[in-house]
């Protein structure tokens, strides 16, 4: 069974499943999205079966010329750091489909363009050639596109549009850049163009091979590339799409949003920014660094001044993946190429790999939350309308009590570890981002509290009145993320076992 | 058998939690039963350690191996005296909290959650767990106070929980930097105390891990969330709270910052002397002008919290057997007078408005609230035979030749704190007409209860037993002082 192509067979059943939802009879259609999404299940826990997780190198490794003139090949593998996006992305798609609703899971455009939203997230996590790569990263924006403009509240089209154009932007600086990173080295495949920068040899080939563009040209190839995944993240100052985008889309789709969709733009970090551009990164490190605690901080400041439910969230988010990529940036430090900055390095990349699929997790919770909280107040989250809703939904109260915590990174939830190894591996490198982060941290738990009150406490609001506790059937699709929430918090070797082999292994080049 | 203490709370936190929909009355009778196990277990597990009050391993097991954290449970004297007050306290708030009846499954929830953290926090040997505790205590509190609280109850919560959190923040870099700085990829308490840091970064340490723990310590002037807390808790909580709760800080600045930094102490003792100092007689001051009766004991709080903070900056092993001793016997005397308060007089009464309180006599009324409330002043007076006057007489003793001034400051906060005292006294139980007001009440306060009684009684037997014969405490507490873990301290401070 070694040979089974398993990823490829991974990828591609969202979408057979897809064009299967297109020709069923209308009311078949919500138990075929729950099947495909249930065998996208299955296939990624026999993934983890398969996993070997004492190696760190890639696995289920498959690669077939695909456009040779351009050196393109198919090349799927997983190693420690996408083995649990794909994990993550499997788990989404069910629960995100699920939380959706009869109505909306029963639609067959929904449910197909969810499904296709997955392939590309699988085949993101997956494709270690840049073509490849890039054309699932570019493939994910347009289920989003629709899932938002057909979908979303009033405001949906000017979101959609804002949140197309400001990734399909960012998108193109980056194939520019990558282009000329082909042009140089010969190549798209992530994998020797991380062996190309970590030996020199590609610093050497740009001016080389690509003459009369200066000295800079590297910079401005890593600023093309570095632009594209900033403003998947985002990163401040790119952010402008996020607060509409996850205001206007449904909850249960920005749901795959953030938990899934924002993840690939930290991936990309991870797995072409700092191999391909590792001597780029450490000359921009002071300007970027700030701009990962800017964003911390900023995101922070900006949800507690919210007065909606979706935009705090939103920003909460984008506070979150602030940490993950301070953490990658700090270990990219040439002050980690001592032996103690190294083990602090390795700690704060498995803290971003494993902060990347807590916040997943915890982010999917929260906005299911929303979603459940809408359907019972006819799409109302703004604070002021909300209120006393504990007396009403004890249950729901309780369950998303726990994601909030979650979020929070409370000891005993899956957040905390995360963010601990991060700030464990940044402090020695970086004391002072470090320290302005904290103010992050402080901030998140006043605007979650904060949360929790408006929503949850004082008196009981007008539109409580109808308001009903879950039911079983959404209490029994809430509680497996919970679970998974308090399991990861009090054993997190249960990740860590997958990632940490992979980032020590994956680390010790990047250090030039 | 002591580890046992931590996995009950928490086993009955759920049951608890369980039998919200069902049974809620039910939930009651697992906090009594799991609360009172909780303090059998405390107390035949002591006797496994070593020579008296010697460290024992209870359990270690890897838990984060990428940081080298362990699940390591361990005790000494000094945790087994705080999970003893643990367990008298939380016994005392059940009782104290029999009447509770608006969702009381999820009340004793909560209650039994916060116990079980802190029963963590005593015995955690492994510095990663020992945060992971403290920061859980943080929820259940949040929770028991904005749900079931009084006066400005959100505001209280939500000011408790944001100073805990800055305090934990500045714990949690401590922590990190400590755990660099050793290095040996391990959080082990005895490993990181073995290794000393260098003077300069033991310094700067001391100084945020003591600051982050004196937070929840109550030091003055990080003070301010412990009296809006303790008066927008409900009674079983802000028993907790001024019991237990204050006590994590404190034991969080012995266990860590005094051990594993013992040299930072020199460069901050005169500032951290000096702040409990003042926090002794200012929470006394402020004590005498309140007007409201649960203030008067939220302020006292703090003034007693400053003794405990002086004896531990003093550094001498007087100085921190009195801080333990008097962690317990405060733990006790504001349990009781926190039940007072809030039970026994708020809940009948209505008012905790000390010049509405002296319209009538109450100690006519409710004569056991006036006698319990009469003992229990005089124990947090200091009166000799109560376990408050063995605590600060060792805590002024021991702090003696390192800080005559503030010693005597605090000398001076205790006259203050006999002032205030008595005034509450007077002004509650012993003033105003001896005859009922008219109109007269529609119908007669409800008699105190049983379990009220039985509470009482324990907490008061507990201060005077104590006090008493102390050597039941300090049997416990001195070996533990003797322990390599304080061998660098004592080192330092020549004891």
């Amino acid at each position: 069974m070694n040979d089974w192509p398993l990823l490829t067979l991974l990828t591609f059943t969202p979408l057979a499943g897809a064009l299967l939802l297109l020709r069923v009879p209308a009311p078949w259609v919500r138990a075929t999205g729950r099947c495909i999404s249930a065998l996208g299940l299955l296939q990624v826990a026999w993934l983890l079966t398969r996993f070997d997780t004492s190696s760190g190198a890639l696995q289920l490794v498959q690669k077939v010329p695909w456009i040779p003139s351009l050196g393109v090949d198919y090349f799927v593998g997983v190693d420690g750091l996408s083995v649990l996006l794909v994990a993550l992305s499997a788990l989404l798609v069910p629960f995100a489909l699920e939380v959706a609703g009869a109505e909306r899971a029963g639609d067959r455009n929904f449910s197909a363009l969810i499904l296709v939203l997955q392939m590309a997230l699988f085949g993101t996590f997956t494709a270690l050639n840049f073509i490849h790569w890039f054309l699932h990263w570019e493939l994910a924006l347009v289920p989003a596109y629709f899932l938002i403009k057909l979908w979303g509240r009033e405001d949906r089209r000017g979101a959609a549009t804002q949140f197309f154009v400001y990734t399909f932007g960012g998108s193109v600086a980056m194939l520019v850049a990558m282009q000329a990173v082909y042009l140089a080295a010969g190549t798209f495949d992530l994998i020797q163009l991380r062996e190309l920068a970590a030996s020199g040899e590609l610093a050497r080939r740009l001016p080389e091979r690509l003459p009369g563009w200066g000295e800079n040209l590297g910079l401005l190839l890593f600023l093309g590339v570095f632009l594209g995944l900033a403003v998947k993240v985002p990163l401040v100052p790119f952010h402008g799409w996020l607060a509409p985008t996850y205001a206007s889309a449904p909850p249960c789709v920005t749901l795959l949003l953030t938990g899934a969709m924002s993840k690939m733009g930290v991936y990309g970090f991870l797995r072409i920014l700092l191999p391909v551009f590792p001597h780029q990164t450490q000359t921009l490190l002071g300007p970027l660094v700030a701009l990962a605690v800017i964003t911390i901080l900023f995101a922070a400041f900006a949800a507690l001044a919210q007065p909606d439910l979706r935009r705090m969230l939103a920003y909460s988010s984008m506070n979150h993946l602030g940490y993950a990529l301070l953490g990658l940036l700090v270990a990219m430090d040439p002050a980690a190429r001592s032996i103690a900055g190294a083990s602090a390095a390795t700690t704060a990349l498995s803290g971003v790999v494993l902060q990347l699929f807590n916040h997943g997790l915890t982010a999917a919770a929260l906005f299911a939350c929303v979603e459940l909280l809408e359907r019972r107040t006819n799409g109302v989250s703004r604070f002021d309308q909300l209120g006393g809703l504990r007396t009403v939904a004890p249950v729901f109260a309780g369950l998303m009590g726990i994601s909030v915590f979650a979020s929070l990174g409370l000891p005993g939830l899956n957040g905390f570890i995360g963010e601990f190894l991060i700030f464990a591996g940044v402090f020695p490198i970086a004391p002072l981002a470090a320290l302005l982060s904290l103010i992050g941290l402080l901030v998140s738990a006043w605007f979650l509290l904060n949360l929790l009150q408006r929503v949850f406490q004082g008196p009981l609001v007008e539109l409580g009145r109808s308001f009903t506790d879950l039911t079983v059937r959404e209490i029994v699709t809430l509680v497996p993320a919970v679970t998974l929430m308090f399991l990861l918090g009090i054993v997190p070797q249960l990740a860590l076992a997958f990632i940490n082999p992979t980032i020590q292994r994956f680390f010790t080049p990047l250090t030039p | 058998m002591l580890a046992w203490t931590l996995y009950l709370s928490f086993a009955a936190a759920l049951a608890s939690f369980g039998a919200a929909r069902c049974c809620p009355a039910l939930s009651r009778w697992i906090a009594l039963l799991s609360s009172l196990g909780g303090l059998t277990l405390g107390i035949a597990g002591a006797w496994a350690l070593p020579s008296g009050g010697g460290l024992l391993t209870l359990v270690k097991v890897p838990w984060i191996p990428l940081l080298g954290a362990e699940y390591h449970l361990a005790a000494d004297g000094i945790s087994v005296v705080l999970v003893w007050l643990t367990g008298l306290a939380a016994t005392a708030g059940v009782l104290f909290s029999w009447n509770v009846s608006h969702r009381a499954g999820e009340f004793f929830g909560w209650y039994l959650t916060l116990v079980g953290a802190v029963y963590g926090v005593f015995l955690s040997w492994d510095l990663l767990l020992f945060f992971v505790f403290y920061e859980i205590a943080i929820v259940p509190k949040y929770f028991l106070i904005a749900i079931w609280g009084s006066t400005r109850r959100e505001y209280g919560a939500m000011k408790l929980a944001l100073y805990s959190f800055a305090g934990s923040a500045a714990v949690l870099i401590g922590l990190i930097a400590a755990y660099l700085l050793v290095g040996g990829n391990t959080f082990d308490l005895t490993h990181l105390s073995t290794r000393p840091l260098s003077e300069a970064s033991q310094s700067w340490l001391f100084g945020l891990i003591f600051l982050g723990f004196a937070v929840l310590a109550g030091l003055w002037p990080f003070h301010t969330w412990a009296p809006t807390g303790h008066v927008a808790a409900p009674t079983a909580a802000s028993m907790l709270l001024a019991g237990v709760i204050m006590k994590l800080g404190a034991y969080g600045c012995l266990r860590v910052a005094l051990t594993l930094f013992p040299a930072g102490l020199a460069a901050w003792a005169g500032v951290f002397g000096a702040l409990a100092g003042i926090g002794i007689l200012w929470g006394a001051l402020v004590a005498l002008r309140q007007t409201d009766f649960k203030f008067v004991i939220g302020y006292s709080s703090v003034s007693h919290m400053g003794f405990v903070m002086l004896g531990l900056v003093a550094g001498t092993s007087l100085g921190l057997s009195g801080a333990v001793f008097q962690m317990f016997s405060h733990g006790i005397i504001a349990g009781l007078l926190f039940a007072v308060v809030g039970r026994m007089v708020y809940d009948r009464c209505h008012t905790r408005n000390l010049d509405e309180l002296s319209q009538q006599r109450l100690a006519h009324v409710l004569p056991f609230t006036a006698i319990t409330f009469t003992l229990a002043g005089l124990a947090s007076m200091g009166l000799p035979g109560f376990s408050g006057f063995v605590a600060e007489l060792q805590v002024l003793t021991g702090a003696w030749t390192r800080f005559p001034v503030w010693v005597a400051i605090a000398g001076i906060g205790l006259i203050v704190g006999v002032a205030y005292t008595l005034r509450v006294i007077q002004l509650v139980f012993f003033s105003g007409e001896t005859t009922v007001p008219s109109p007269a009440p529609s119908e007669p306060l409800e008699p105190i209860s049983l379990p009220e009684k039985l509470g009482a009684g324990m907490l008061l037997t507990a201060t005077l037993v104590v006090g008493l014969y102390p050597r039941l405490l300090l049997d416990w507490i001195l070996p533990a002082l003797q322990t390599p873990l304080f061998a660098e301290l004592r080192r330092r401070t020549g004891w």
